[in-house]
């Protein structure tokens, strides 16, 4: 799809400050929201954020959201308990706006802990439990190829929810439908509920994904250009594509990067000080 | 039943360009023709009940009308939290339709019978929740499912069933149909145990004893029309557990109608699973749903026993 930003990717330095302060509204955005809400994912938030502004600001041809058309490229996102993420991208294309945000977690927001599908605000499907976002995208890019729609279907899944079955099931039926159609991005940030993703999933997913017959990239899913290329790449032999993202857990904030504890936690008023410091535009 | 089923759903595809049917990789010697005359439109997700669901949901969120089915607990349980998710709280036009209602499974064990399957499809929000009797009420359903724009679940059971019963008006969501009318007392029945509460009626009318009978294929959302102000006794039969079935909904409506003094009993299988092999006749005596014990408790019911 066709993205204002495209023409400065050859103003290679541009493109990457324009990305680089896309995300950093994103992360603040993301870091008020979930102070104010008192709410939890941070760290699941800001492992996603350079995934969702590439894909949004480069990818995503938002008008076509905005129209309902059949024609949009769809993002599920899987790992649902990273909707602050989602939320505050979606306000970088005016797809929400910036007060929209300010009602997140509080009572009668349409803009809950996990995402619910809601096509005026972009929000493309209901998640949060883990397992249940690949599998509707299959049935999405399934029915793109049977009405010959060209859009793209992107699915962002967590590596923790990698566990789930339903993933390895749907994995199946991609291959099977031949889904060159559908990119999956894991956001492999090697920290789950409780855990070290290493350390309950032997092995990594790389072979697992290549084994079951999916082109599988292994890329930095913090820098610009590993995205960009890997994103671009077409899906060559018929089959989708799954792009692991190395990520870090709270990336962007120092003190909160790679430590479990962020998933749940919110900042002190000392912290969010702090936060905001290191995240000043 | 599945052939009624199947039957209408292939009149209904050649109507709807979006029309799809999925199975669990269930569906020998019924799903052929459908497979043979909209081949893309026709999906067997293999052995993976959840992402069968889920990929409903896709092909719905894309405008899509599907039908899903495959026998009743690994379409209904197996797959639950997808059902409950990603398609009753999206609120999506996908519809489960489960083969092997109640003990049809026979001598392949609990693992294949469906006792708890009402329950817990009514317990879903938005979720409908149709038992069609017969083969006539099956084609009726699923004519009305196939233009229906929220999920639904649809029972079915592996007998033809064809109780001779005229319709007065066409069946359709929430419809009940009075087979043997009767002010009084009555016996409603929901899904495959109307040849039951039919036989049942046969042989107290062979005692003078004039018992009413109604067919309610649409357990959720309960529709009452049949329930006049002059009914006293009240019987519901259904091969389902007692907990959470048809019965138990019914109970519920009449405990909270404080204008309604009714005598009710429900039949239904008592809380419990077969462990022996058996056809569903065999296993229906099993598990409490034996026609002999029924007919002597009605009796009982209504005094007359030793009239």
């Amino acid at each position: 799809m066709v993205a204002e930003t495209q023409p400065q990717l050859t103003l290679k330095h541009d493109l990457h400050q324009y990305l680089s302060l896309k995300s950093s509204i994103i992360r603040n955005y993301i870091i008020d929201m979930v102070t104010a809400g008192n709410s939890s994912h941070m760290g699941c938030a800001l492992s996603i954020t350079d995934i969702l502004t590439v894909l949004y600001h480069c990818y995503i041809d938002t008008d076509l959201i905005k129209t309902q058309s059949l024609d949009r490229d769809y993002v599920i996102l899987s790992k649902g308990h990273a909707a602050s993420a989602l939320y505050a991208t979606l306000a970088t294309v005016g797809l929400l706006s910036q007060e929209n945000l300010t009602t997140y977690y509080q009572n009668g927001s349409l803009l809950l802990g996990h995402p619910v599908r809601n096509n005026a605000l972009g929000v493309e499907a209901s998640t949060g439990s883990l397992g249940h976002g690949l599998p509707m995208a299959v049935g999405l890019a399934l029915a793109a190829k049977h009405d010959q729609r060209k859009n793209h279907t992107y699915v962002i899944v967590g590596d923790g929810e990698c566990q789930e079955g339903t993933i390895w099931e749907s994995i199946i039926l991609a291959t099977r439908f031949q889904l060159d159609n559908l990119t999956i991005i894991v956001d492999y940030n090697n920290l789950q509920g409780l855990d070290r993703t290493d350390d309950l999933v032997p092995g990594g997913f790389f072979n697992k994904f290549k084994g079951f017959g999916c082109l599988t990239l292994a890329i930095d899913g913090h820098n610009y250009g590993d995205l960009i290329k890997a994103l671009s790449l077409p899906n060559v032999d018929k089959t989708l594509k799954v792009i692991i993202a190395k990520t870090s857990k709270g990336r962007g904030i120092s003190f909160i990067q790679d430590k479990l504890e962020w998933h749940y936690k919110t900042f002190n008023a000392e912290q969010f000080n702090a936060a905001k410091k290191e995240l000043s535009l | 039943m599945r052939t009624a089923f199947m039957q209408t759903l292939i009149k209904m595809a050649e109507q709807d360009p979006n029309l799809y049917l999925i199975v669990g990789d269930v569906g020998f010697s019924v799903i052929e023709e459908f497979q043979q005359k909209f081949h893309q439109r026709y999906i067997n997700a293999g052995v993976a009940e959840q992402s069968m669901i889920g990929l409903a949901a896709g092909l719905a969120i894309a405008g899509k009308n599907v039908f899903v089915y495959s026998i009743v607990p690994f379409v209904t349980m197996r797959c639950f939290e997808q059902i409950r998710n990603d398609l009753c709280y999206q609120y999506l036009p996908v519809k489960i339709v489960g083969n092997g209602g109640g003990l049809d499974y026979g001598s392949l064990g609990a693992t294949h019978h469906a006792i708890e399957d009402i329950a817990i499809m009514r317990s879903l929000p938005h979720m409908t929740v149709l038992a069609p009797g017969s083969s006539q009420e099956t084609r009726a359903l699923t004519q009305e499912l196939s233009h229906y724009k929220g999920p639904a679940y649809l029972r079915l059971s592996r007998s033809e069933n064809n109780i001779p019963y005229r319709l007065n008006a066409p069946i359709t969501i929430g419809t009940s149909i009075i087979i043997i009318p009767h002010d009084t007392c009555l016996l409603v029945t929901t899904g495959n145990t109307l040849d039951l509460g039919y036989d049942i009626c046969k042989s107290l009318k062979e005692e003078s004893i004039a018992l009413g009978l109604v067919s309610v294929p649409t357990i959720k959302p309960l529709n009452l029309s049949w329930l006049s102000n002059n009914v006293a006794t009240l019987f519901t039969l259904e091969e389902h557990n007692t907990h959470g079935g048809f019965g138990e909904a019914i109970g519920a409506y009449l405990a909270q109608s404080f204008d309604k003094k009714i005598f009710f009993k429900s039949f239904a299988i008592e809380d419990k699973y077969c462990h022996e092999a058996g056809k569903s006749e065999f296993l229906r005596n099993k598990v409490s749903l034996n026609r002999t014990s029924i007919i002597h408790q009605i009796k009982n019911y209504l005094s007359l026993e030793k009239k």
